[in-house]
């Protein structure tokens, strides 16, 4: 063992080459209106384990490269002229995986192991100008987060360069491991202070529950055999907290719910929203021919699964990390998004991963209010969300296919932030079916991949309660992705092998939450928490429990199978550990040999923990439509302006700079692009990619998703969500024959709100009515019901901040040939453009509208009847080839779906209006913006055109102009007079200057 | 008989799934192993003729991209050397480019001369590019390849030179195989047409003996003519005759097969 005192090594780039990261920074700088000179930055790894100088200098020469770079042992260096130093480093506990690379390389290099401890990274900024005070405000607005980051800032002046900054995260232990009783033999107000102190988000009724338990005698007796009193410990206080959990346990959607309609008088009593609509939907549509055979494992599993073909299934799960985003963008999206990898490695016997999709809401990225301390700016969110996808995805070799961007100001509290994951799995390995988990008393848990740390402590009872200021900071976790990849591979080569039996994965609830709902399975557990690999010494018996620390799923092996199973997992440098076995006692039973009472820290009855909360009654009322009347806006005779206006909007706009980041090719299968056309930047309406390369069978994935129209009736928000999703599918050249849904809902709290009940309830009835009507089955799911945050505004009043209620419907479908694919860049001057479906005086929601601050009342409504025949039309069309371009009609139009259409081309168009398919409308503003659903943009070859006319059959279309040679965009109104003279160009700029690069 | 792969991926890399489908659709044999099978000797060197190093995020790019594996790799590096000697061929695309660059293969001597650092523009980019091969470089894996259209999706892909001679000692030596042009087909010098900021525009370089190749665009993501970003537009243009064009990126892997028949 060398000397014990921590070694720096700092690595920067030669001042002859360009800095990329400083460059960021600065141009980061400067958006805060902090104006800089020259920016450099360094990398600083601290060595705080047994290393010498020399063992440092041996990493140097690994770590610094020799072209250009320069680095420097425990002396400070200073790439260039600087006048304030500012350093971001990590806060105590906080996942570092450049540390964890660091030291895995250090014992590389130096072949040998280097001990306890652990190697920091930090990252250094050198500034020239700016004053001390506003680097710091600008570092923690766009640096460093405060909740899991520290800045330091050194003048040039005070500088000092042996010294310089030796600052380390010490995990301070707590002096006392052990487990303590709580006594709910309390009265009521006591009761709540216990729920609330201790972060457990459990109501009275729910304590009431848990306080009877444990009076009743035989449970007390039995527990008196295991040495435990007739209190609950600790532990398992916080794991009925756990899995009661909202998040976990769904309450809401599980509720008597007394629903009235006050305007038809209608009332309705639903036994659980969820058995009632969704569920219910997905049962009445699997009793079809059509899917009889084809849903293999629908709401019981981490992800749906459903027939792709006769040797493989197809899985999907979308879920939300929207609590966490809102606290750090970064680590909020790169938990979720390999957090809901995980559900697909989980469902089953474990699946492979073929997509991930990224649907997101935050507040407008240019709003300029009056933000408290406590709210990040919901640019600094986006740009936070949009890196840990990149991490995540990336990272993991997992490509990011679909999404979009919505902005709204009631997401400044909370952004939404929907992970999708996509997977595939053989239906059978080694003659045995891969849906099922199987697992018997005396199997093993075995727990892979990470350890276990205070990190993502309360993060199920965090995200079911309200935002404000003291949610708990280790809510926050940094994933890391290798250490998940690694796992993962690992995973898929020991199922393969048959070396496990059932796995699921280590969310929200951690091994608490896994262990518990694997035990379900055979009857029962018992875990050893002083088994389960630590990050660091002194965490409670309750806290490794809980903990949601990244990267990890438990597994049940048989035990002998064990030693094969470990020995493959250490050639894959992943470590698992056997934490427990699956019992069939009916007890969830869990010891902690370090503690007393022969080691006995949790004993509950599985029947209780897992079915003893107590049901809610909930009360919904609907007062109808509460927004008012349209709008009066008079038709102004040249629309190029609001056109051009329009693709402006941050909602319509082109995301292309900010998607590009994302790695959407890996694994090979990439067919239908984000971003299609003759300069590959025109908006795709879905992805369309080859999970398995030697076939040209695909899959088609896209969503439906628009708050603004809940503001009207939420019912037809989720029609339109559902409508949208299908149009999607149908664009890119699929059909109606294999759709499936994942089902979104992100709610404020209806819990004292009889309205956001009742828009509950009437989102969940369109579902059920547009699911059945177009034969679409929801296989999946997730609930987010509390996308509420408090805060204190300037004048010290309490204010709330409500998102907008929002369905994300995501759809998957298999494709039978991805040479179908059609594009919705318009192809060749000449082609005839064709709109299909009718255009009506649907104003309502609209971007147009939103534009002008008005909501409106004339919501689209979904004609699902006639659209399903339209649908169907298409896509006979498309399989015979007789399309050569399609786009979805969605926010803002038909002005802005051609407008699309031509510039994604590269070619103009002429277009006239006058012989436009439409109801009702009697103003050009209302034919090019109204939002009406079930449209598309048709491109044709014109030779092909009478057979195409000849396949629409009795749907409502018309030709309404042609793509031209030329680069103007020429429209004539319903009048036939010019209302649009543009260019493409012109057209595309507004559409894609709005976002930069950064 | 085929000549034989080995897919080296583990540890971040990940893109065996493609590579391997290419290898085979050009007429090889192939076999996927991680690189701790390799360390560990669990695979044999001697029984491939062809490796190919995946790209990926080895060990998370933490601490400079391909330098930690590299790193790993040099526990096999006896091994490695005495394949690199033999009449093998070696291609590592993206991150197996950054592994082979950081394991100083293209280096003139002991010291590694050239680097693959930091995009210029500060941020990972996925897009498409268009290349040409140097008809006149000594690297087998691009005889007659011309023009090329392939995606790439990276965040350290900008190579670079210790300084100028280095640059000119990789062009008269034949190793600048592969580089960046823009639409009219000269060598590219703004982002996007060159992604990275890489100097001369080179997106692939080989070794002195032309055996060892490495870039930064993914060939094994080109293996249907369905990847090609216009493919619906090539359609409209050819009808169903498209589904007939040869993917760009398999004819790399053809080459690499042709190598040894």
């Amino acid at each position: 063992m060398a000397d014990t005192k921590p070694n720096t090594l700092q690595i920067a780039t030669k001042p002859e080459f360009i800095d990329a990261s400083a460059t960021v920074v600065k141009q980061d700088f400067g958006e805060r209106g902090v104006k800089t000179g020259n920016v450099r930055s360094a990398r600083k790894i601290t060595f705080d384990f047994g290393l010498s100088e020399d063992d440092v200098k041996k990493l140097q020469a690994e770590l610094t490269d020799p072209v250009t770079e320069f680095s420097a042992v425990n002396e400070q260096i200073s790439p260039g002229d600087f006048d304030f130093m500012v350093e971001v480093s990590r806060k105590p506990g906080v996942t570092d995986t450049q540390g964890r690379t660091a030291k895995e390389i250090a014992e590389t290099v130096l072949d040998r192991e280097v001990g306890e401890g652990n190697a920091h990274t930090s990252a250094q900024y050198f500034v020239k100008g700016g004053t001390e005070e506003e680097l710091r405000k600008a570092a923690v607005a766009m640096l460093a987060n405060p909740l899991i980051e520290d800045v330091q800032i050194r003048d040039y002046r005070t500088w000092d360069r042996k010294t310089g900054l030796h600052t380390l995260p010490v995990m301070i232990a707590p002096n006392n491991v052990g487990v303590g009783y709580v006594d709910l033999n309390v009265g009521d107000d006591a009761l709540m202070e216990i729920s609330t102190k201790g972060e457990l988000s459990l109501n009275l009724r729910e304590m009431h529950a848990i306080g009877s338990e444990y009076r009743r005698p035989d449970f007390a007796q039995e527990r008196k055999t295991f040495g435990l009193g007739p209190m609950p410990t600790d532990v398992e206080l916080e794991v009925l907290a756990q899995t009661w959990s909202e998040h976990c346990k769904h309450k809401i959607f599980n509720a008597a719910v007394h629903y009235v309609d006050r305007k038809t008088g209608q009332t309705i009593d639903i036994d659980s929203l969820f058995k009632t609509f969704i569920k219910g939907s997905t049962e009445a549509i699997s009793k079809t021919n059509k899917w009889k055979d084809l849903l293999v494992s629908v709401f019981k599993d981490n992800a749906g699964i459903v027939k792709f073909n006769d040797m493989w299934n197809m899985l999907m799960k979308v879920e939300t990390h929207n609590s966490p985003s809102a606290k750090d963008g970064y680590a909020g999206a790169l938990t979720g998004v390999n957090g809901c990898h995980r559900d697909i490695m989980g469902a089953g016997i474990g699946a492979e991963l073929i997509a991930s999709t990224d649907v997101l809401c935050f507040g407008n990225p240019d709003y300029a209010g009056y933000l408290p301390s406590t709210i990040l700016h919901p640019d600094r969110v986006r740009k936070g969300v949009f890196k840990g996808i990149e991490h995540a995805g990336n990272k993991t070799g997992i490509p990011t296919v679909n999404g979009s961007v919505f902005f709204h100001d009631s997401f400044l509290g909370k952004p939404l932030v929907f992970c999708g994951s996509v997977g595939v799995m053989p239906a059978e390995i080694n003659g045995r079916k891969t849906e099922e988990k199987i697992i018997g008393p005396g199997y093993l848990a075995v727990m892979v991949g990470g350890r276990v740390g205070k990190d993502g402590i309360h993060g199920a009872t965090f995200s079911s309660g309200m935002l404000h200021e003291k949610s708990p900071s280790s809510a926050v976790q940094i994933g890391d992705p290798i250490v998940q990849k690694r796992a993962y591979d690992f995973l898929i080569k020991a199922r393969n092998l048959g070396l496990f039996e059932a796995i699921t994965d280590n969310g929200a609830g951690g091994l608490s939450s896994s262990i518990g709902e694997l035990a379900q399975i055979s009857g029962g557990c018992e875990i050893y928490l002083d088994r389960v690999p630590l990050k660091y010494e002194g965490m409670q018996p309750w806290e490794i429990l809980i903990s949601e620390s990244q990267e990890r799923m438990t597994t049940a092996v048989k035990p002998e199978k064990l030693d094969e199973f470990l020995e493959l997992s250490k050639k894959y440098r992943v470590e698992s550990a056997v934490v427990g076995k699956f019992t069939d006692s009916g007890k969830f039973h869990a010891t902690y040999g370090r503690a007393y009472w022969d080691d006995v820290v949790a004993h509950l009855d599985m029947e209780f923990l897992h079915n003893g909360v107590p049901r809610m009654g909930l009360e919904a009322e609907w007062q109808g439509i509460i927004h008012g009347d349209d709008p009066s806006i008079a038709d102004n005779s040249d629309l190029t302006e609001e056109l051009n206006e329009m693709l402006a909007r941050p909602n319509i706009a082109s995301k292309e700079r900010m998607v590009r980041r994302f790695d959407h090719e890996v694994q090979g299968g990439s067919v239908g692009k984000p971003f299609v056309g003759a300069d590959n930047d025109g908006p795709a309406d879905a992805a369309v990619l080859r999970p398995f390369l030697d076939s040209n069978e695909g899959v088609i994935l896209s969503h439906g998703i628009n708050p603004l129209y809940g503001q009207i009736d939420t019912y037809h928000m989720t029609a339109n969500a559902i409508d949208e999703a299908i149009r999607g599918v149908i664009a890119v050249g699929g059909d109606m024959e294999r759709i499936v849904f994942n089902d979104n809902f992100c709610w404020p709290s209806p819990l004292e709100d009889k309205h956001k009940m009742a828009q509950l309830v009437r989102a969940n009835m369109a579902l059920r009515d547009y699911c059945v009507e177009y034969e679409t089955p929801c296989i999946s799911g997730k609930d987010s019901m509390t996308i509420d945050t408090s805060y204190t505004d300037q004048e010290g009043k309490r204010q709330k901040i409500s998102g907008l209620p929002t369905v994300l419907m995501s759809a998957m479908a298999k494709m039978e040939d991805v040479r179908n694919f059609v594009s919705m860049d318009a192809k060749r001057p000449g082609d005839a453009v064709y709109v299909l479906g009718l255009t009506k005086d649907e104003m309502g929601g609209s971007e147009f509208y939103a534009s002008r601050g008005a909501v409106g009342d004339s919501v689209p409504v979904v004609d699902a009847k006639s659209a399903k025949v339209l649908y169907k039309s298409l896509s006979d069309a498309t399989k015979r080839g007789l399309v050569a371009s399609i786009h979805d009609v969605s926010q803002g139009g038909l002005g802005v779906a051609l407008a699309e259409t031509a510039f994604a081309g590269g070619y103009g168009m002429d277009i006239d209006l006058s012989t436009l398919p439409a109801q009702n409308v009697d103003k050009n503003y209302k034919a090019l913006f109204s939002e009406s659903a079930s449209r598309f943009v048709v491109t044709i070859d014109p030779l092909k055109a009478e057979e195409f006319e000849k396949t629409m059959g009795p749907s409502a279309y018309a030709r309404i102009g042609s793509v031209l040679q030329e680069d103007g965009f020429y429209v004539r109104g319903l009048d036939k007079r010019a209302v649009i003279t543009a260019s493409i160009y012109e057209l595309k700029d507004s559409w894609q200057s709005r976002f930069g690069w950064n | 008989m085929k000549p034989n792969a080995l897919i080296l991926t583990g540890n971040g890399l990940n893109t065996e799934k493609e590579l391997d489908y290419s290898l085979r659709a050009a007429g090889a044999t192939a076999r996927i192993a991680t690189l701790y099978e390799l360390v560990d000797g669990d695979v044999d060197l001697g029984d491939y003729q062809m490796l190919a190093i995946c790209g990926g995020f080895s060990d998370g790019d933490d601490l400079g991209a391909g330098v930690a594996t590299a790193k790993r790799l040099g526990e096999a590096g006896d091994e490695m050397r005495r394949f690199f000697d033999r009449d093998t061929l070696t291609y590592g695309v993206c991150n197996g480019f950054q592994i082979l660059v950081k394991m100083g293969v293209f280096n003139d001597g002991a010291r590694r001369d050239l680097t693959l650092t930091y995009n210029d523009a500060g941020f990972f980019y996925d897009g498409w590019v268009r290349l040409k091969a140097d008809p006149d470089s000594r690297c087998v894996f691009t005889k007659g390849l011309g023009a090329l259209y392939l995606p790439v999706r990276h965040g350290e892909g900008k190579f670079t030179t210790k300084d100028d001679p280095t640059l000119q000692r990789l062009h008269s030596n034949g190793q600048v195989a592969m580089q960046y042009v823009d639409a009219q087909g000269n060598t590219a010098t703004k982002f996007p047409e060159n992604p990275n900021g890489s100097v001369d525009a080179i997106a692939g370089a080989c070794d002195k003996t032309g055996r060892i190749f490495g870039t930064m665009p993914h060939f094994e993501a080109f293996n249907s003519i369905t990847n090609h970003p216009h493919y619906t537009r090539m359609k409209r243009e050819i009808g169903a005759g498209v589904d007939d064009v040869e993917p760009d990126g398999i004819k790399l892997f053809r080459n690499m097969v042709s190598y040894f028949s």
